[in-house]
């Protein structure tokens, strides 16, 4: 089987095309290609064309639709510079749906110096968050607008230093989040020696909480955050603390309220409620934290 | 690594030629021009903190969508020391009025208002009744809030705007009937 396999990748390798040549991966292939209808596998029937839907290719354009981006552009290796916006025209019908597609198209194909984080592509790991038209969200989960005459700004996380680009320095931001003890904290062994056990109503508590993926998009969209960022710990941080104080297995409760307990980690939020309005995960920042304020003065 | 693991591997590189013998081409391959030089720890470091220095900072009030959300939250905090400012001001100035001789009596300030023009008039009680109902009203939203209830986004526009649409009727009776 190994054999094979190995056998099959050889023959699929491509060594004729230099990768000069071949489509980048964030460019859709233009060209017709077969049905999907007439690949499939001959030991099963096939439903034929008549009996399934169409899916039509939406209107192919003879011209090209021509969308326009602004991206924000800082170079530190020209520390005097300032920073700049500059525009890039993509045609949309060559470039993939996701903002992320535009963005390695550019940097593919037309400026190799754009910098941006990004790696699943697929909204799980935070890397490509972004102000795109105003708004923080991530890249990659995030459609082009496709109506042409409307251009696309393209910004960092807003109140962040920049590294280059795209960019934002983030350090202070993972300190916060190392501040509050995000793991289980146990004095206990567990009962059964093994595990620590949890109900399912108790499990339950955890939804919406442990989901998100510190993306940065819910703090840098939070104006007290921008002003106090220095001691406010920020929705990102305030909702993974709420994780720990709400996880029944955990039993430092009281010092994780304790830690938050003075007038700048938690309560510099006055429920501005940016963050809830832009996770890109729709969690529910501004409610884990009220939650946390609720706990604190009810107990 | 363990013998059964090392056997695996050993078996999975012999059965693959493509892995060892040949290098990869077509898109598989990258190519890095640039020229690179090593930089030690400390050095490394001193250029980071001569980047930190330098590093702008991001746009951010001026770039970021103008939402329900932030904008009740900062008109409802404008509106507060608005109008706590105001009523500071007023009285100590009417305090202040026997002592530096003005007239901030009742009847004098009725008589003063009610000489202005209609127009003139409207636009004043307007300019305290707007943010009066809205701080108002903005504030139940608050109070709402502390106890937990109504952070669905749908529910926060929804009562964002009613706050807003509410606070207009009520300011709009008070400054042209009352």
């Amino acid at each position: 089987m190994a054999t094979t396999r190995a056998l099959t990748r050889l023959a699929v390798r491509r060594t004729a095309v230099p990768a000069v040549w071949t489509r980048s991966f964030a460019s859709v292939d233009t060209t017709p290609r077969e049905p999907i209808a007439k690949a499939g596998d001959p030991s099963r029937p096939t439903v034929p064309e008549s009996k399934t839907s169409t899916i039509k290719e939406p209107t192919p354009a003879k011209e090209a639709k021509t969308k326009t981006f602004h991206i924000y552009r800082w170079n530190p290796d020209e520390p005097s510079s300032k920073p700049r916006m500059q525009s890039y025209t993509l045609d949309l019908n060559k470039t993939g749906p996701m903002v992320l597609d535009a963005l390695i198209r550019i940097k593919n194909e037309v400026d190799p110096t754009l910098t941006f984080r990004r790696s699943c592509r697929e909204g799980i790991c935070g890397s490509c968050a972004m102000n795109i038209d105003g708004v923080n969200t991530l890249a990659c989960l995030c459609r082009i607008p496709t109506d042409t005459s409307k251009e696309s700004r393209i910004y960092p996380l807003p109140h962040t230093y920049v590294v280059k680009d795209l960019v934002p320095d983030l350090t202070h931001f993972y300190k916060q989040y190392r501040s509050i003890k995000p793991y289980l904290q146990r004095n206990t062994p567990p009962p059964d020696g093994r595990e620590n056990r949890q109900s399912i109503a108790d499990r339950k508590k955890l939804d919406g909480l442990y989901e998100c993926i510190l993306c940065a998009c819910c703090s840098t969209s939070c104006p007290s955050y921008w002003w106090n960022q220095e001691e406010y710990l920020g929705p990102a941080v305030l909702l993974q603390s709420y994780r720990w104080i709400a996880d029944s297995r955990d039993e430092k409760k009281a010092e994780r309220q304790d830690a938050l307990n003075n007038s700048m980690s938690l309560y510099r939020c006055h429920t501005i409620l940016n963050c809830s309005r832009t996770c890109p995960k729709g969690l529910n920042p501004a409610l884990a934290i009220a939650e946390i304020k609720k706990g604190m003065s009810f107990t | 690594m363990s013998a059964p693991r090392v056997l695996n591997l050993t078996l999975r590189r012999a059965a693959t030629p493509g892995l060892t013998r040949f290098t990869p081409a077509g898109r598989s391959v990258q190519q890095r021009f640039a020229a690179t030089e090593h930089i030690s720890a400390s050095d490394a470091s001193s250029i980071l903190v001569k980047q930190r220095l330098a590093r702008p900072v991001s746009p951010h009030l001026s770039i970021y969508r103008p939402q329900i959300t932030w904008y009740a939250s900062g008109f409802n905090r404008l509106a507060g020391i608005a109008m706590s400012g105001t009523m500071y001001i007023f009285g100590i100035a009417y305090l202040a009025a026997p002592a530096l001789g003005w007239h901030l009596e009742t009847p004098s300030l009725v008589a003063a208002f009610g000489a202005l023009p209609l127009v003139a008039k409207v636009a004043a009680k307007m300019t305290i009744a707007f943010p009066f109902f809205f701080h108002s009203f903005n504030g139940v939203r608050h109070l709402v809030w502390d106890v937990g209830m109504g952070f669905a986004n749908k529910t926060v526009m929804r009562t964002g705007w009613t706050v807003v649409g509410l606070s207009v009727l009520g300011s709009l009776y008070f400054s042209v009937f009352v």
